[in-house]
């Protein structure tokens, strides 16, 4: 008799089920890699000829405009890419609290960690696939990297840790809504985060209290990070911070979500 | 035999409510225990912290020998829950849910599948098994919401109101699943509103009122627990019942259903000598009904004003 958590196991017990609702369901993989995608060709072709040439040479190396832009923008959509896919992590999470089954499973002997564990790994995976499409696409629209193989490699680790961090987040969030409804609205302002970061334009353009925060929250050093490692501008502290930033958040989130968790609920 | 459950002192409350206030319940092995009660009686809560989803603000619990706070893995190996809230994975088909169930109970590849099929048979889910159960109709969902519960073969079973919303056919289907799997030397816990159901099912009933038991006992000791058995005469026409009720002053008498009804025990020499005296007096009786107690009478009888003065009300 094996009635005893396994968590290796359950974890891979969990993620199938997630990857598996991920299919069944597949306008949220959609939307995952639709609202980054029109910003991409929103930020670029609409605003990317006076952005573009508001932000200057230096960059791409070019003159500044359309195509300088490009390469200024993308690591910003990128991460608005990493912060829709949580997104849809705490709505399934709130889904799967208000359907009953998670009864079934804390009634089972299923490792604690994997229940909620397979819904991070799950967005991870799936945020990992939403980056690739955009990333595609953008080589398409005339992106060019400046940079070598193991800077690429080291965007992909950041992106995937950054995806993970929010993750838990998410689940934390998705765990502590009352409704789907409340799920689904307490994490946009993950998506309002980019725009208030050195994403489109520089934290130095903004008026002072917006540039002091611009400059201090976590996804300005992520953004900073991976357009040095793309584009080889200068990365300095910023790598350190957003490593710090990840680690914290994931740290801090995963253990208010096991927390949650645990807390009975009786519905 | 031995307990397979066994809690004592259960105590929860929130806040300024007490839910349960010091219930003791022990279920043999291989028995039927209903804990019936009125709504907001404590019953769900009860199966909540017996299947470790709720903790108890005080009391211990015993589920097959292991202690329910230090040993809950190993309780939780044991024990299967079948809730009210249905406990299914919508987007997944029947044979996904119960596929998910046998991965994690850990049943290797081809005892799962084996375990699957089997129960895809016995519930007559073998049809529907490759379509979502989102469009499954209430008793499918209730079928595999149970068999995804019996995956892991579990030896205690909790059911919180298994029948409730089911038509009568599949109410009775569920009745014959759960005396199977008595006869396979399961213990199951149930939760039920319906009296009727608790007297055909269960081994032992507890009634639970206001988060405490008024009475435990086999069906036939909670119903020796009321003197509830009734003679009821009824008559031709108002006449009678008027000359009846003239000489046999003790009877209930109801002017609308031409009846006069009368304490018994049941006994035979009660109803002779009830007989008699009409029989003396020439008034003739079209209809006798001999009650013997149900669970009804033991259900008003013990359970508050609550419940009775809904009954007087209706």
């Amino acid at each position: 008799m094996t009635g005893y958590p396994l968590l290796l196991s359950d974890s891979v017990t969990m993620l199938r089920r997630t990857l598996r609702r991920m299919r069944r369901y597949p306008s949220l993989t959609a939307f995952v890699i639709g609202i980054p995608l029109i910003f991409l060709l929103i930020f670029v072709y609409v605003f990317g000829g006076t952005l573009g040439a508001g932000i200057g040479a230096g960059i791409g190396g070019g003159a500044g405009g359309r195509e300088e832009y490009i390469a200024y923008v993308l690591p910003g959509i990128l991460m608005i890419t990493v912060a829709s896919g949580p997104q849809g992590t705490a709505i399934s999470v709130a889904i799967d609290m208000t359907a009953g089954i998670i009864a079934r499973f804390k009634t089972m002997a299923v490792a604690r960690a994997s229940v909620l564990g397979g819904h991070v790994i799950g967005t991870v995976i799936q945020t990992m696939f939403a980056l690739a499409v955009v990333m595609g696409v953008a080589l398409l629209m005339g992106f060019r990297a400046t940079t070598g193989p193991i800077e690429w490699l080291a965007a992909v680790g950041l992106l995937a840790l950054a995806t993970f961090a929010l993750a838990w987040l998410c689940v934390a969030l998705g765990l502590v809504a009352k409704s789907v409804e409340t799920a689904s609205n307490t994490p946009m302002f993950l998506a309002l985060l980019p725009f208030m970061s050195s994403a489109f334009v520089p934290a130095e353009s903004m008026p002072g209290p917006l540039a002091w925060f611009a400059e201090n929250q976590p996804f300005t050093p992520i953004i900073e990070t991976l357009r040095g490692l793309l584009l080889g501008t200068e990365i300095g502290t910023s790598a350190a911070l957003a490593v710090g930033w990840c680690v914290a958040i994931s740290i801090a989130s995963y253990v208010w979500s096991t927390r949650l968790y645990e807390r009975p609920r009786t519905a | 035999m031995t307990a397979a459950i066994r809690a004592t002192g259960l105590r929860k409350s929130y806040g300024d409510l007490v839910v349960l206030d010091g219930i003791d319940i022990e279920v043999a092995e291989g028995t039927i225990y209903a804990l019936l009660g009125p709504n907001g009686a404590g019953k769900t809560t009860t199966v909540h912290i017996l299947s470790t989803l709720l903790p108890a603000d005080d009391g211990a619990v015993e589920i097959g020998g292991n202690d329910l706070a230090t040993q809950t893995d190993a309780v939780r190996s044991l024990i299967g829950l079948t809730g009210q809230v249905s406990a299914v994975d919508d987007l997944f088909t029947g044979e996904e849910n119960l596929r998910l169930m046998a991965d994690l109970r850990h049943l290797g590849r081809l005892e799962g599948r084996q375990r699957v099929e089997e129960l895809l048979e016995r519930f007559d889910l073998v049809d529907a098994a490759k379509r979502p159960v989102a469009t499954y109709s209430g008793g499918m969902r209730r079928r595999l919401d149970l068999a995804m519960t019996l995956v892991g073969d579990p030896r205690i079973i909790f059911l919180d109101e298994p029948t409730t919303g089911l038509d009568p056919r599949s109410r009775r289907m569920m009745w014959q699943t759960i005396r199977d799997l008595v006869a396979g030397g399961v213990t199951i816990l149930l939760t039920t509103q319906y009296l009727e159901e608790a007297d055909r099912l269960a081994h032992r009933i507890g009634l639970l009122d206001h988060g405490r038991l008024v009475a435990e006992g086999t069906p036939a000791e909670l119903k020796r627990l009321v003197p509830g058995g009734h003679i009821r005469l009824a008559f031709a026409d108002a006449a009678d019942l008027e000359r009846a009720a003239g000489t046999l002053t003790d009877g209930a008498r109801d002017d609308e259903t031409l009846t006069l009804q009368f304490p018994s025990d049941g006994g035979v020499r009660s109803l002779r000598a009830l007989l008699d005296r009409l029989d003396a007096e020439t008034i003739e009786v079209t209809e006798l009904a001999v009650q013997t107690p149900d669970l009804d009478d033991v259900f008003l009888s013990l359970t508050e004003d609550r419940t009775t003065e809904k009954v007087a009300t209706r």
